[in-house]
This record gives C-alpha cells, structure tokens and sequence, in this order.
C-alpha cells in the first residue's frame, strides 16, 4: 500500500525524507527553514501595483462605509467553490494582482450563504436592502435543512430559556461555528492530486466493514472532503492555475496556499476564519527563489503585500444581533508569525518581518489578526521591530508560545482570536460563552432572572439573609454552576451534532488529518465581576436590596475589598478557584464526538452585549454596563498601574483555560518612554516580563483617550480612516464601532500615569 | 520595626527613573507647590503603613519586568521626611543588586552633622537622586513652595562632592517659573555638579487640578496655560543646553 511520492521539480533543493513519505508539512519546515536574527534594515517598501490596488480597496472600503457597512450584495447566486467566474480588483488590469482570487465576482461583494441558516442569510440582505430571490427561500426551507434549522428543531425548552435570557450566549446557532484552520500549505506543498490520493487512502481503510454510526459518518466525511479537494482544482482553473501539482516557486506557493484559505471563505461563514501559521513556511519557498535569483526582495514582499491584502478583503454577511456580539466586521483572518521550535531555535524568518511590515506598506488594519507567538527568548531585533509596530499601529497581538507549545507543539495555527490548534491535526468545536455573573444572580435569587423574574434555572432555595454570608454564596453558586455548565454543554452538543450534519466544513477538512484530534471551547463571561464580588461578600459587607416579590435587585455594599487586577493574592486567589471550579464542572460531561473540553476567558467585543443582559452585582457594576472584557480585571479596579494587573492576570494557568484568557491594555505614549527607541525597550521589557510569568496573551494599543475621543468625534478625518485599535483578542477599525462600544473603549483604563 | 507611610504604589513607572520602574508613593510633603499635581500626598498622617520587609517583598514581585534597566523608584510626597524607612527598603533591595533612585525635592535636608549621617547612610543604598530644582532664587522658591532653597543647593553640592548620581528636573509653569534669567543661572549652578546625568524640564500639566478640587483646596494658578512647544524647547535649550 505505501507509496512514495514522486519527486518533484518542485522539491528540488528541499532537504528532509519524512515529510515526501507522509502529509507532514511540520516536518517540511524544521528541514527547510532559514532562521533570521538581523534586523529589518532589509524590507522593500511597496510596489506601485501594491500602491495601485491598496488605493483602490481602501476607496472600496470607504464606500462599503458611506453605505452603511456594506457595499454589494449576492442576492441569486449560493456561494460554493465555484459558484463564481474570476474576479479581480481592477476588472481591466487583473495582472497588477500577484496575488488572485475574491470571494465572489467583485471585491468586497458579499456572498450568499444559506447553510448556516436560511433565515439569517436573508435577514443580512434585507437589513442592507437588498431582497435574496424567492426561489431560494422556497430551496431552502422546502427541500434543504440547514444548520440552523436542525439546531431549533432539536433545542429543549430550558436550552431556549438559557439562551433567550442569555445566560448562555453568543452560540454559534444562527452562524457557521468557524475555528476550524485548513493547513492551507499542503496545497503548496503537496498539490491536490496527491492530497486526494491520502484522503481516498484513508477512505479505504476506514472501518472495517462493520457499520457503526461512526465509520459511515466518517465515509460520507471523507466523500465530500474528497469532492471539496476536487472542487478546489476548478476554483483554481478559473484563475487559470492548476493546483493539482504541487507550487514550483514562490508566487505559486503563496497563491496555492491562499487558494486553500479561498476555498475555505468561500465555503463557510465561521465566526473566525483564521488562515494559520503560514509564515515560516513560505519563507521557505521565498528564500529558493531568492537564492535563485529569480526573485528580488522587493517582489517578494509584494507577493505578501498583495496576499495579506487579499485577508484584508474578507467580507461575510452578517445580521445585526452578531454584528453587535462581534463589532467592526471581523472575520478573525488570523495570521501567526515567529516562535520557537521544539529544538529551541527561533522560527523567526525574514517573512516574520515582511509580515508586519505590510502594516508599514499599507498602513494599520485589523485583518489579518496578526499575532505574534512571543517568547523572551526570539532574537532581539524581531522582539524590538514588532514592538515598533505595535507602538506605530496598535494592530498586533502577543501570545505566549513558551506556554503554548508544551500543549501544542511548534506547528500549532491560532484559529480565532486567541485559541491554538494544531494545524492540520486538531478541529474545534467552538462554543462560545457562559455568563458566570448572571449565574452569581441566579445562584443568589434561586434561579430568577432578576430582568424579567422568568424563573430560567432550577428553582433552587434563594439566599434570605440580609447580608450575604461567603460560604453560603459560594455554596449556592457551586451547585448553580452545576446545572449551568451541563446545560451549557449539553447546548454544545446539539450544536456541534447539527453543524456536523448539515454545514460540515468539507474544504477545511480535506486539509486536515482524518486522524483529527478535537478539542470543545467553552467559554466564560463576566469573570473580574465575579471575582469581585465574591471578594466583596469575603472581605466586606453586601447587603441584598431586595424588591416586594423578594428578588434580589441591588446591593449594597460597605467597606474595602480587594478587587482583581492589583496583583492581590486575596482577589486573584478567588479568580483562581473560579476558573477551575467551573472547568472541572465542564469536564464532567460527555462531550461531543469525545472531544477534548476546554475553556477560556475571552469575550471579543461581547462584554458589551453580555453586560445588557446582566443586572446590578455586589461588586458595584451597575445593571446593563459593559462586563470587562476577556480575562481584564474590571474598570476602574486597578489601582496600582499596569504591571499589577498584568501580573493578576498572569497569575490565571494556561493550562486551566487551554483555549485561551485574553486581556488588553492600552499605554499611552508619553507614560511608555520619551522617545520611540525608549518605548520599543520598555515595551519589549513588559512583553518579557509578563510572559515570562507564564501569561497567555496581550492586545497591546498604544496611543492617548484623546485620540479615541477625537476620532469617535471626528470619524471622518482621513488620518482616522484605518484607525485600528486592539479589542479582546482581534482588532477592529475604530470608527467601526457602535457609539456605545466607542465609549465603552474609551472608558477603559488607559494606563497614563501623571 | 520602622513603618513606612505609603500614599500609593505605581507599578508601571517609566519617567522616574532609567528603564521600568516600581515607584512607591511616601505620604507626607511638606512643600506647598503651588502646581503639585499629588496634593494627596501633602497630609502628614494617613497613608497605608508597611514594613520594610513586606514592601520589599511586594516589589520584589516585578523584578521579571526589570531586567538591567529597571528598579525601584521612591518619590512622595517628600522620601527624606522618612529617611529611614527608605534606607532600610533601599538596603533589601540593594541586596538583591535592585537599582534604587529616589525622587526628591530636597527640602528636609539639613547640613546638621546628625541628620548627613543619616543621610549618607541613605546614599549608601541609593544609585540615583532625582532632584527636582523648582526655583533658581529663594524668595520667590519661598513664594513658590513656602520653603526657601539654600538647604536644597547644598544637597546638591553634597551629592556632587560625595560622587552620588543625580538628574535634575525642573516643572516649567509659563509665567512662573519660566524666567529666562532664572533659568540661566540655574544652568549655571548645574555646570558646576560633577555628577549630573541629565536634565530634564517637566511641562506642567493641569491633570492634577481635579485632585485639588476634590481635596477642597483653592488652586492659584487656575488659568495659567501649559507650555507649548516652543516654550518647552526654548526652556531646553538654557537649562540643558545652555544656549
């Protein structure tokens, strides 16, 4: 049965055996790759053709937002692999693209999506003005069940409930679950042909006969990855590419490898479409034709220039309940550069650096979510050049790979904000959020929602003292979390099951191991609150307001108490048990397809939302106000400057919250240093020393609330156009906002000392 | 045991002092500043007390974000009003090779025989003094702070003649402490310091006034504008650089 595969043209000079006898493009990498430790003194600025066709999207962008957000609509056509002809960003000159391939037949045109749901597709075209055609109303509730429909046919009464009072929320039931990362570089690396040729190997050998619900689901899988990968090969003949052989130079690899991330945005509307850790790879093929000589430095960073604008241009139709989860339009195109192999040697390559200096080429922008897997140990002037770009664009994010990679690997992808998966190995099943405030409600009220007095969980006994006794509440909250997380899980399940069966991500896929190993995100919302307020109950006096049904509206709440975000072990060891608390209460449960649970404390730009739905708490939050972001200690709590409440943060294991605890922060300029070589050493300085504690992540922004300000005013001055700012684990265009997440930015500590 | 009187602790500061520094906030000043931008720290009561010990042992929690640019700063309030609590802080830290620099306007210093031997014993354990020069002539220092100058130059000729390092700010007020004459002559006084690592000017900020309002205090440079550039530069330009 073993075949070699053939040895290619396209390998020649490419060291290592491994990687030719089995799909294993890590091996290909750690053989291949040329560490760089220099600085940055060797980028080329941008081509006229990038400088031509940067103008020209940004000129789109700025008509998608003088019409609302959106600038063209599919109406007709359902969006798949070939549903379009080519389309360029300059019909008559589709030559100055290095780099080709769009969504749909016109840039930032938005397709038709219906297999998540057809109600929210169309929903998303009426809310632009835009009517989908009737027909396809009748297809698809008629004749096809789509995601969303199975999910509602199957929901349970208390599973609606927890929903509709957002107890449990942001789930992926009216859109695609996302997450999923196709090791887009076997399609460089491999060709399809030969991809094919091991997902019909596998076909082969799956089962042995014996029909079990698993082997025919894995069948039928495996038939329609096998149809994707042959699927792809026409999207790429339409460009005029054959993509069945592997990529013979530099500019086929990188526009092979962006054929697969195409045939995946084409595919599906996930939440998060990352791209993965293709930067290092591609260096690979670059430095060949570098040696070469058939390729200056110049044009190689066009042919990145012109890909990352290509993420740039991702656009989905969205419905405004998600638009208000996840604010700004992102579409999480996360891209991953440097880290440290397993061997210990730095992974960062030249195109780590060309990477971020498209920021420089065509200025800040929030997609690709570019994140750098930091460690103390990368060379230097990598370390000191991303900081730069930080401080100049406030568009990168940090994750630690000293804490990643004993989980992952050297090879893992970032596949939505912040969450690791190992690429081309590991699918997730992303799940969204749990509100762990609104549980401390209810917990407290015995199950009430305080908004409406729907009584949403068990009607377990209320607290009746007066003053809220600390055993007592934590008693009650336990066994409250208890029901909610196997609710919560449960919820999963029949989420995953239905997305599964009806919006299965066969592009996506195919480019994954058949052997793939799961992992089940859950997700915490409302953290520092929590931790806050049992603080206050612990170390303070909290009195229950109550109302005449005796529902506990308000508090009131008298004395200090130690808040997290100060590096105070009394708060942070309460954050501590929480987190664990409520993961090992997840881990309880049958999880779907046994993948492996895990949970994070991210909230995206949902804290705004969540906030709405959660009332008054005993740690002074008022009803309605925006939750803290992600893993960041609550506004207003830090007393004692950014480094406590770094190290607050850092205090939260990894290993506890596997998919992910973002946090954010915000430095002006004047508190970083007084000139730029001053704030690039005390930023690298920060990054070391927070990370090297054993953090996750940090969203660094660097610029004054006076900026902020300026630009929620003034959204029209040309300098704010491309405004990108950090949110919780992705980036946005400021102007982008709701008012209300504007001002929500805006009152967020901004680190300035006076 | 000596307890120290802290107002607030700063862990993330980068202006006070080389590198990233953990600056510790005493309570107490006895100078009336008339643009403080910390009258918090003015009462002589109050404060959070801590001990040498658990201070250090607190700080000593951000040694990761140092590295070899980087310590501990301590400012006020004014430190020299608990001189030996900083020395005692400053010596736990010197042992473990911490950078220590203390932010001080000088007004408790005395050239009485008792009171430099306790102050030496505090220089032992510092590497830098921040030293702020508010004002070149003592009246209108007088007029300016409620405190004369003369025992603040001797402290800088002290740490001069004793090898200690020293930056020298000064707040630059338009209109009230910007006087080119002034700040000629207090350039002049600084050539003659032997170990004076830089200079800086400080613009004055009106982020502070908040805090007077709040604390009830009637604030008498209400209206005075902050320097722009060119004030700021043309402040430069004498006392660093002596143009």
């Amino acid at each position: 049965m073993f075949k070699r595969m053939e040895n290619p043209v396209a390998w020649d000079g490419f060291e290592g055996r491994m990687w030719k006898q089995e799909i294993n493009v890590r091996d290909f990498i750690q053989k291949n790759y040329t560490q760089y430790n220099g600085d940055e003194n060797f980028l080329e600025g941008p081509t006229d053709a990038t400088n031509k066709l940067w103008d020209m999207v940004q000129k789109l962008q700025k008509a998608e937002r003088a019409k609302g957000g959106v600038l063209d609509m599919e109406t007709k056509v359902v969006s798949g692999l070939t549903a379009y002809g080519a389309g360029y960003i300059f019909e008559d000159e589709p030559e100055l693209e290095k780099i080709v391939g769009l969504q749909t037949d016109l840039p930032l045109k938005r397709a038709f999506m219906p297999f998540g749901g057809i109600k929210m597709a169309e929903q998303a075209c009426e809310t632009n003005g835009y009517t989908p055609d009737p027909e396809l109303h009748r297809i698809f509730t008629e004749y096809v069940t789509t995601h969303n429909q199975g999910v509602f046919d199957a929901y349970t009464p208390e599973m609606k409930a927890a929903r509709h009072n957002k107890i449990i929320t942001g789930l992926p039931d009216t859109y695609g679950r996302g997450r999923i990362v196709g090791d887009y570089r076997r399609v460089a690396l491999y060709g399809i042909d030969n991809l094919i040729y091991y997902k019909k190997q596998d076909f082969a050998n799956c089962g042995d006969g014996t029909m079990t619900d698993d082997v025919i689901r894995l069948r039928e899988e495996l038939a329609k990855q096998i149809r994707a990968l042959q699927g792809m090969k026409e999207m790429a003949k339409i460009y005029g590419c054959d993509i069945s052989k592997p990529a013979t130079n530099a500019r086929e690899a990188v526009q092979w490898l962006y054929f697969g991330y195409l045939a995946a945005i084409k595919t599906q509307n996930g939440a998060a479409m990352s791209v993965g850790r293709v930067s290092t790879f591609l260096d690979i093929y670059i430095n060949r034709d570098l040696e070469k000589g058939i390729i200056t430095e110049k044009e190689a960073q066009e042919l990145i220039d012109h890909f990352v604008m290509k993420c740039r241009m991702v656009k989905f139709a969205r419905i405004p309940s998600y638009n208000q989860l996840f604010s700004g339009d992102p579409v999480w195109a996360t891209l991953e550069v440097a880290g440290i192999g397993v061997d210990g040697r730095s992974m960062v390559t030249k195109n780590d650096f060309r990477f971020l200096h498209t920021l420089e080429n065509m200025g800040p922008s929030p997609e690709p979510n570019l994140t750098v897997l930091y460690s103390s140990a990368l060379p230097e002037n990598f370390k000191k050049y991303a900081a730069k770009i930080s401080i100049n664009t406030s568009s990168v994010q940090y994750e630690n790979d000293d804490v990643m990679k004993p989980v992952w690997g050297d090879d893992y992808s970032i596949c939505c904000c912040v969450s690791a998966t190992q690429t081309g190995k590991e699918m997730q099943f992303f799940g969204a959020r749990a509100n762990l405030a609104k549980c401390l409600l209810y917990a407290i009220n015995g199950g009430v929602d305080a908004k409406n007095r729907e009584q949403v969980a068990p009607a377990y006994s209320p607290i009746k003292s007066e003053i809220l006794d600390y055993n007592e509440v934590i008693e009650k909250y336990e066994k409250m979390m208890d029901w909610l997380a196997g609710l919560y899980v449960n919820t999963l399940n029949l989420i995953q099951y239905m997305h599964d069966k009806y919006y299965y991500e066969a592009a996506e896929m195919a480019l994954i191991d058949t052997d793939v190993r799961r992992t089940f995100a859950t997700g915490i919302a409302g953290f520092s609150h929590v931790v806050d307020s049992l603080s206050a109950i612990k170390y303070a006096t909290v009195k229950a307001i109550r109302d005449d049904a005796g529902i506990t509206v308000d508090f009131s709440t008298k004395g200090d108490f130690p808040r997290y975000g100060n590096d105070d072990d009394r708060a942070d060891d309460i954050a501590l048990w929480l987190l664990k608390t409520f993961l090992e209460k997840i881990k309880k449960h049958h999880t779907y397809r046994n993948s492996e649970p895990t949970t994070s404390i991210l909230t995206i730009t949902s804290n705004v939302v969540y906030g709405k739905a959660t009332s008054n708490m005993p740690d002074g939050r008022r009803a309605g106000t925006p939750l803290a972001p992600g893993a960041n200690p609550s506004y207003g709590a830090e007393k004692n400057g950014l480094l406590a409440s770094l190290n607050s943060v850092a205090k939260l294991p990894y290993h506890w919250a596997l998919d992910g605890i973002s946090n954010t922060q915000t430095i002006s300029p004047d508190a970083l240093g007084h000139d730029e070589q001053e704030r690039i050493n005390n930023l690298v300085q920060v990054m070391d020393g927070y990370f090297d504690q054993g953090a996750h992540h940090l969203n660094v922004n660097v610029f004054g609330t006076e900026k902020l300000i300026d630009a929620m005013e003034h959204p029209e001055k040309e300098e704010y156009a491309n405004f990108t700012i950090r949110v919780s684990g992705y980036a946005v265009k400021f102007i982008d906002l709701t008012r209300e997440q504007q001002m929500d930015v805006i009152s967020r500590t901004c680190h300035k000392k006076l | 045991m000596i307890k120290g009187y802290v107002n607030s602790l700063e862990t993330f500061g980068l202006v006070d002092g080389p590198g990233v520094r953990f600056v510790v906030f005493l309570q107490g000043c006895k100078l009336r500043c008339k643009f403080c931008h910390n009258p918090e720290t003015w009462s002589l009561s109050g404060g959070d007390e801590w001990t040498p010990e658990n201070l250090f042992n607190h700080v000593r929690r951000y040694k990761t974000y140092w590295k070899n640019n980087g310590g501990i700063t301590v400012s006020g309030g004014e430190p020299l009003l608990q001189m030996e609590f900083v020395t005692e802080f400053f010596k736990l830290a010197k042992k473990e090779n911490i950078h220590t620099a203390l932010d001080t306007a000088g007004q408790p210093f005395s050239d009485d025989m008792e009171y430099l031997d306790k102050f030496g014993k505090l220089m032992e354990v510092t590497d830098l003094v921040i030293l702020d020069l508010k004002e070149w002539e003592s009246e209108k220092h007088r007029e300016l702070t409620g405190f004369g100058n003369e025992n603040i130059i001797s402290m800088a000729r002290w740490l001069s003649d004793n090898g200690k390092k020293m930056w020298i700010r000064h707040v630059l007020v338009p209109g009230v402490t910007d006087d080119e004459n002034s700040l000629r002559e207090m350039y002049g006084f600084i050539k003659t310091l032997k170990t004076v690592e830089k200079t800086e000017i400080l613009p004055y900020h009106t982020l502070g006034l908040m805090k007077w309002e709040k604390l009830g205090i009637p604030y008498s440079l209400k209206g005075v504008p902050v320097p722009n550039d060119e004030q700021i530069k043309n402040a430069e330009d004498i006392l660093i650089k002596g143009k």
